[in-house]
């Protein structure tokens, strides 16, 4: 560790821009970028997978909210949903007396709110037509061999959903990383934020954006990287023998 | 007869699409061992009465008793239901189907399809299972296969696969839908081969099918359905051999 520093601060001695400071930037920035992501993601794909079973229900009093809210969210940019929540909040009646208010005057938890409920509702969409293109004879094999309703759901139609929606889920994936750079707007210290500091402070667009740019392709390399893993460990049903 | 109750008991089922009636009263029985072939042009209705007897399809009138289980139903706005799903879902764990298109579970192995029902449904424990279900492929001549995906089988596999399938449910009645009409000519042999075998130790079969031969070879009974109506039935000596009314003597003109 050490002896990496002293290589670093060598490397980086006759150059102005990227000190060891301003790495530390970029630094903080990958952290509340992965973190952010990271949980909005989680928590998306957990509210997803009701809402997708609702989304897809005969009752219209399930089906229609989830429908309306699906549309909204995918219906207006990310950026005006981040500013209503992030600058809304405010106007609530009485929020800033309470215990609530300690993490929403910070932008991190409305810019997660923003990206969460963003998310789910593409990832709503992806996963009711993975659901609805299940094939019926095998709904009709299940149901003739006595799967319940809920049994049914487990074991046959989420699995097999999931699987075909990953190559569209991954795409998801790759698109929230890039859309979290607009979390700097709200004054987020994100990677893209980092980026817009280092700009300011040295006028030089083309190293602080380029290198942000180059860290930004490696995240999306490696999601990429993991998606091709997981599909071809989850989609190996779908390939026709090989001999 | 009290000691064993009869596998499957169909009274008087009907059973309209819209304005035109389908099934126009059919009763059947199956005694434990019995081979009934359901033959018929197509539009005859015959895989339509083979589906309400697993109740995929709701029968507008009529009784089902499954091993001396009476199924209840009740009269909703929307038509006839069945009055408890759970009962349902119990008398199809007895009556295991064998589909014309396989319906295999795509994104399991062929195992795992085997194993999938008697273990989440059944509650059979998972090594006892695979036990049986290794048996059961090593009787369809799979076993090599059992890691096998659906989408890398050959159909005559898949449908070979779905019959050990059934059988890993030890149901009382088997049902088959035209097993054999989704497949390529020189596939259809081994799963008929497969249901020889399984006629000839006793299973209790209820078949619809084109094979004529077949039917005449395996069956104890053979119905003859036209228009959602038995036109003919009895042993196939007599139904195969000398038929006695002019539609069904054409039915079985060979064709050219």
């Amino acid at each position: 560790m050490e002896s990496l520093m002293t290589w670093l601060e060598a490397r980086l001695a006759d150059n102005s821009i990227f000190t060891l400071q301003t790495l530390e930037y970029y630094g903080e920035g990958l952290t509340t970028t992965v973190q952010l992501v990271f949980l909005s993601l989680v928590i998306g794909l957990i509210l997803a997978v009701p809402l997708a079973i609702g989304r897809g229900s005969k009752h219209r009093w399930i089906s229609l909210p989830i429908f309306f809210y699906c549309y909204v969210f995918r219906g207006t940019p990310l950026l005006v949903q981040l500013y209503l929540i992030y600058y809304g909040v405010v106007f609530v009646e009485g929020i800033q007396e309470t215990w609530l208010w300690v993490v929403l005057e910070k932008p991190f938890v409305p810019a997660l709110i923003a990206f969460t409920l963003n998310t789910a509702a593409y990832t709503t969409e992806i996963f009711r037509g993975a659901i609805k293109s299940t094939a019926r004879g095998e709904i009709e094999a299940a149901r003739a061999y006595g799967m319940s309703q809920g049994l049914m759901l487990r074991r046959i139609v989420l699995p097999s959903a999931f699987r075909r929606a990953l190559p569209a889920y991954g795409n998801e994936v790759i698109f929230m990383l890039h859309a979290s750079a607009i979390a700097s707007v709200v004054t987020i210290m994100d990677l893209t934020g980092a980026a817009r500091f280092v700009y300011a402070r040295y006028y030089a667009p083309f190293d602080a954006f380029l290198f942000v740019a180059a860290i930004y392709l490696c995240l999306t390399f490696a999601i990429l990287y993991l998606f091709r893993y997981l599909e071809k460990r989850l989609l190996a049903h779908l390939k026709p023998a090989s001999g | 007869m009290a000691d064993t109750p009869i596998p499957l008991e169909v009274r008087n089922i009907k059973k309209r699409f819209g304005d035109t009636e389908v099934l126009k009263g059919l009763s059947l029985t199956a005694q434990k061992g019995d081979v009934i072939t359901l033959i018929g042009a197509s539009g005859s209705g015959k895989s339509t009465f083979l589906r309400c007897m697993n109740l995929l399809e709701q029968p507008d009138e009529g009784e089902l008793v499954v091993h001396g289980e009476q199924i209840l139903f009740k009269e909703t706005s929307k038509g006839r239901e069945p009055a408890d799903w759970k009962q349902v879902v119990r008398m199809r764990a007895k009556l295991s189907m064998v589909f014309q298109g396989f319906n295999l579970w795509a994104h399991m192995t062929l195992l795992e399809n085997v194993i999938e029902a008697p273990v989440h449904v059944l509650g059979k424990p998972k090594k006892e299972a695979i036990a049986h279900a290794r048996e059961l492929l090593e009787r369809v001549g799979l076993s090599a296969r059992a890691d096998a995906y659906p989408a890398q089988m050959s159909g005559g596999q898949q449908q070979r696969g779905a019959i050990a399938r059934a059988l890993a449910m030890d149901p009382e009645v088997m049902l088959f839908d035209e097993p054999t009409s989704a497949l390529d000519p020189e596939l259809v042999g081994d799963v008929l081969k497969v249901m020889r075998d399984l006629a000839a130790e006793g299973r209790t079969m209820i078949v619809v099918t084109h094979e004529m031969a077949f039917a005449r070879d395996v069956s104890s009974q053979v119905i003859y359905l036209h228009e959602g109506r038995v036109e003919e039935a009895g042993a196939p000596a007599d139904v195969l051999e000398n038929p006695r009314s002019e539609r069904l003597k054409q039915f079985l003109a060979p064709k050219h």
